[in-house]
């Protein structure tokens, strides 16, 4: 705590007003005194002796003249091995534990350790005494879960040091001294493997910034094959309710080819993290063997926690991503709902009474989506290992339409666009990503000719219907009908998947090039069809063994059976190839 | 410290400011007026200007009415004395009763910790095919009947009441007809549930920012309950009641409106009243059915709208009848794989070609031919509705999907449901014909 003193002098909300009377600065933490209680505060406006502080608790109770103290420091996390399999709420403070202590409720005013100050880690020493070191240069590993977690000279000391001492290899907790750094005027630094960063200010300790372009892999057939993202960038779900944003987060955080997830529930229901935070330790995360809890991290603020709380919260989860980063890893930070994050930031703004925007968003609101974006990235570090975090948002647009403040603001900034659809959710057609208005920049898991031959016959199909609503289905050509169950067959078996079948939901890039083929050749063929009720039935059989082709195991003989079944039932009705795709079946044969 | 201030500043709308000192943030007070006595609380704090919401309604409030306030935020008694009784949006007796005064709990209190819930895993069963086989209700779920004035809501939900195994209703009314409000009565009286059922009534004619307090009150009680071990059912109707409220609230103190008018914190407040449904692990739970009427039949309106993203799906009352589409139970999927195994498959595939049904009508609509495929859907389409939407209809789970294999067994051929082989194999009803050839 500093010196600097404070009494509210108003309450609205969960904002209050103190008058202050030494220093203090913008987004510095202060507490905010009732009885036997300190409620965490941070100071969001200072005007003269008076200055506006966004409380993380519940407020009610809080008087005029009731003390305010300064702690000196921005909000920030505590950095450290021991964070993964973490749940966490927006500012750090682990709810399990707070739950041994407090029991069913949250109760205001506590605050615990972010690392355990028990556990001991093995420490293997990177550096001897003598060696000159810098920010960010690793000093020793421990091994944390499957990961070998660097212990690192904090982000901000970026001076040049030389090691003064270092232990040896043995068992510490965060809080033992493991280092002594002396900088070039002799000032010796003791470190822990601990240490402190601000949340909103982005670690940029690498060499450099990379093109991104490698697949993150989501084992989702539409994402990885249409719509794909690439390690290090950003995509977002926007979606009205119920349309499955959160369902397909979740799919993601399980099967997504990552390192380390980061979940940030920012706003949204309780219930749904807890499905997370009780499978997660039952389940096997297959790249590993270990339970998938051991690679994911959860910054719960969901929507009955504190507001100030919750905006806080996504920078928590991506200060911890880009901590990982640091150690050459590849995090996915996804976050559900920005949108709830965005409404914090409007109620702050508007007890401070500044200008609003559209919908009453602050008229910095754009500027701070990018902000937030922009802490994904593709980085090479120093030691020449790649890295990377990468964003993807849920939205939640009023309405269920897209143009909104916060949709549009997010799709200026994203690399990727995976918007859910109404009509697809009710119809049930998860995912319900709209496949026509969806895009990305990404490159993805099959031929880009090829993608755009399957798109654009799923285009075509959707024209015949739409034309079909009005001439019906006796003023449609055959060809046009044909087309139009093409792309219908194609929504069936490759854009729709089945989330709750073992099978097919998590499909791996091998298995999806693979049935892609397969699904080429019947979209590329010609068919001899007498009329339509023989079109539709043969597309209806096709559809039946597809799916259960996609139920069946990977390479497995009922899946070779099906496989053979469908390619002799395509045969048997074939009268040619579309010459526009010939090429592209010699990239997609199977 | 009950001080006591003769002077109010200012009055608007609901809104009251007085100069008073050592007022917390929250604090409750009584405003003294000639029509009588009524509560108030402390929305804002600026120096020594105090502002409070007047649950009656600034309405007749004069400056030079008696303001004291009590040292404390709301709060309400609690004990067993509160079954089969009725309390207005204080807690003050709208029954015959005596005044409840012992054991006063606050209202409002911190959410529960989302580390100490449980994943959901009873179903609610209800007798309503629409609800069980396709909709299912999940203990300690939350979820809104979305309507509009005029449909049987309020009529839904006590038969929900009535037929769910629960421990205990409590009953919360905003802004409830007057009529609706005997209607409840009447029906849990009849259906002898009257004892195990509370009623906290904020009705039309009483002013309005008094229902503010309805659902705090009644979910702060049905936490207690749920604590010591009861399955409670909390009912709020209606819940749009509640927003508009808030709306008026907002307004008066100049705050800068998101959407038509509502406050920006519209979604946060909805959430922490909705948030209140939970499984106590060893102990109770809180179910929680709303009502929200759509003004205009518009679900983009701000209050269904900011309600579907908070609660946990939703049942669209239209004509009497739960509509297929939009209606959603996102805990379904918790509950529906320990049910029948064909449950899932029955729920998905029937809604698939009912859309596909709702398609071929569209078509016929426009005078369009009906292909062979069209005609049979059309036939679904008219089963399902009868045999599935109905809402008379009172058939376990099972039974009811019995009933949905006959459907589709009458209308369709088996490849053209879209369903799994090895379900077909094991489900679809066998023809009277193939029954005599194999026998
Ligand atoms: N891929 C899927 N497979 C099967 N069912 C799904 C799928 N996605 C969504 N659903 C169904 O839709 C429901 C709602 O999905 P979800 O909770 O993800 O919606 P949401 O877009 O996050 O909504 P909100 O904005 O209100 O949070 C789920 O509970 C589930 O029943
Ligand atoms: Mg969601």
């Amino acid at each position: 705590m500093t010196e600097t003193r404070g009494k509210v002098v108003g309450v609205n909300g969960n904002m209050v007003s103190v008058e202050v009377d030494g220093n203090i600065s913008l987004n510095e933490v202060g507490y905010v005194v009732i009885g036997d209680k300190k409620l965490k505060a941070e100071v969001i406006r200072i005007r003269g002796n008076r200055a506006e502080l966004q409380v993380f608790e519940m407020t009610r109770g809080i008087g005029v003249g009731d003390p305010v103290e300064f702690s000196g420091e921005l909000l920030a996390v505590e950095l450290g091995p021991g964070l993964l399999s973490m749940i966490y709420d927006g500012l750090q403070n682990p709810l399990p534990e707070l739950a041994e202590q407090c029991g069913f409720f949250l109760e205001r005013g506590v605050y615990l350790p972010a690392l355990n100050r028990t556990t001991k880690w093995t420490f293997t020493p990177k550096v001897e005494v003598g060696d000159t070191v810098t920010a960010a240069d690793t000093l020793g590993t421990v091994p944390e879960g499957i990961f070998d977690h660097r212990i690192m000279v904090p982000f901000d000391m970026t001076e040049t040091y030389t090691v003064k001492s270092i232990v040896s290899k043995g068992d510490y907790t965060v809080e033992d001294q493991v280092v002594e750094l002396e900088d070039s005027k002799g000032n010796v630094s003791q470190l822990t493997m601990k240490f402190e960063w601000p949340v909103k200010r982005a670690i940029s300790n690498y060499e450099e910034r990379l093109k991104t372009g490698e697949q993150m892999v989501t084992k989702l057939r539409i994402v990885d094959t249409f719509i794909p993202v690439s390690l290090g960038g950003t995509y977002c779900i926007p979606g009205p309710f119920g349309a499955g944003k959160t369902v397909m987060q979740q799919i993601t955080s399980r099967n997504a080819e990552v390192d380390i997830v980061i979940i940030a529930a920012c706003g949204e229901r309780a219930g749904e993290v807890v499905e997370t935070l009780r499978e997660f330790p039952e389940l096997t995360d297959p790249r590993t063997g270990r339970t998938l809890m051991e690679r994911t991290v959860i910054i719960c603020n969901t929507s009955s926690m504190p507001v100030a709380a919750r905006e806080a919260s996504v920078y928590t989860a991506v200060t911890l991503a880009e901590y990982y980063r640091q150690m050459g890893l590849h995090v996915l930070v996804l976050a559900d709902s920005t949108s709830r994050w965005a409404q914090a930031m409007r109620e702050m703004s508007g007890r401070l009474e500044e200008i609003p925007g559209e919908e009453a968003f602050p008229a910095y609101l754009e500027s701070v989506i990018a902000g937030f974006y922009e802490r994904s990235g593709l980085v090479r570090l120093k030691d020449g290992t790649k890295g990377s975090v990468t964003i993807g948002g849920s939205v939640s647009p009023a309405g269920g339409n897209f143009e909104e403040p916060v949709t549009q603001a997010t799709l200026k900034v994203v690399g990727a666009f995976h918007g859910l659809s109404r009509e697809r959710s009710d119809a049930r057609k998860y995912p319900a990503i709209d496949p026509l208005d969806s895009w990305s920049k990404y490159p993805g898991s099959v031929d880009k000719d090829a993608t755009e031959y399957a798109r654009s016959i799923l285009f075509r199909g959707n024209e015949v219907d739409q034309m079909m609503k009005v001439v019906g289905e006796e003023g449609t050509s055959l060809d046009d009908y044909v087309i139009y169950q093409k792309g219908e067959f194609m929504d069936a078996v490759y854009l729709q998947q089945n989330a709750f079948d073992p099978v097919d939901a998590a499909v791996s890039v091998e298995r999806q090039q693979h049935i892609f083929g397969v699904m080429m050749q019947i979209l590329a063929s010609e068919f001899g069809f007498e009329g339509k009720d023989e079109a539709r039935m043969f597309f209806n059989e096709l559809r039946q063994k597809f799916i259960d082709y996609n139920g069946s195991e990977w390479d497995g003989d009922d899946f070779k059976k099906l496989e053979q079944e469908i390619l002799d039932q395509v045969e048997s009705k074939k009268s040619g190839v579309d010459r526009l795709a010939v090429d592209i079946l010699e990239t997609t044969k199977a | 410290m009950q001080k006591v201030y003769s002077k109010i500043d200012a009055i608007q709308g609901n809104v009251i400011t007085v100069t008073a000192s050592g007022v917390r943030y929250g604090d409750l007070a009584t405003v003294n007026s000639s029509h009588g006595t009524s509560l108030a609380e402390v929305i804002r704090l600026n120096g020594t200007n105090v502002s409070m919401q007047v649950f009656t309604g600034g309405r007749g409030i004069s400056t030079g009415d008696e303001v004291r306030f009590l040292g404390h935020s709301m709060k309400i008694s609690f004990s067993d004395n509160l079954l089969g009784r009725i309390f207005d949006g204080s807690g003050r007796p709208r029954d015959n009763g005596p005044t409840l005064e012992e054991n006063l709990i606050e209202i409002g209190g911190p959410s529960v910790n989302p580390a100490r819930r449980v994943i959901p895993r009873n179903m609610i069963r209800t007798g309503i095919p629409m609800i069980d086989v396709f909709n299912t209700l999940v203990e300690s779920q939350k979820l809104p009947i979305f309507s509009v004035s005029g449909e049987p809501y309020n009529d839904l939900l006590s038969r929900i009441a009535m037929q769910a195994e629960v421990d205990m209703i409590i009953l919360a009314g905003i802004g409830l007809k007057y009529d609706d409000y005997l209607t409840f009565r009447e029906q849990l009286e009849e259906g002898g549930a009257m004892a195990r059922t509370i009623f906290f009534v904020h009705t039309a004619s009483d002013p309005i920012v008094e229902s503010l307090l309805v659902p705090d009150v009644s979910l702060a009680v049905a936490e207690r309950f749920a604590l010591k071990g009861k399955r409670v059912l909390v009912l709020l109707t209606d819940m749009t009641n509640f927003a508009d409220s808030m709306k008026e609230i907002a307004i008066t103190m100049e705050q800068v409106p998101s959407n038509r008018g509502y406050p920006g914190d519209l979604y946060s407040q909805l959430a922490a009243r909705y948030e209140k449904a939970v499984d106590f692990e060893g102990a109770g739970s809180i179910t929680i059915l709303g009502a929200t009427t759509m003004p205009g039949d518009d679900v983009t309106h701000p209050v269904p709208d900011n309600t579907g993203y908070i609660t946990e799906g939703q049942y669209y009352l239209r004509n009497g009848r739960i509509e297929p589409f939009g209606s959603l139970s996102r805990l379904k999927q918790l509950v529906n794989d320990k049910t029948r195994k064909d449950h899932r498959a029955i729920m998905d595939g029937m809604i698939r070609l009912y859309a596909a049904y709702k398609e071929s009508l569209e078509k016929k609509s426009m005078g369009f031919r009906m292909g062979e495929w069209d005609n049979k859907l059309l036939k679904y389409g008219e089963a399902f509705e009868r045999t599935m939407m109905d809402l008379s209809v009172n058939i376990p789970l099972e039974e009811a999907l019995d009933k949905g294999w006959e459907i589709l067994a009458d209308c369709f051929d088996a490849n053209e449901t879209g369903l799994k082989s090895e379900l077909l194999r094991e489900f679809w009803p066998k023809k009277e014909g193939q029954r005599q050839e194999s026998a």
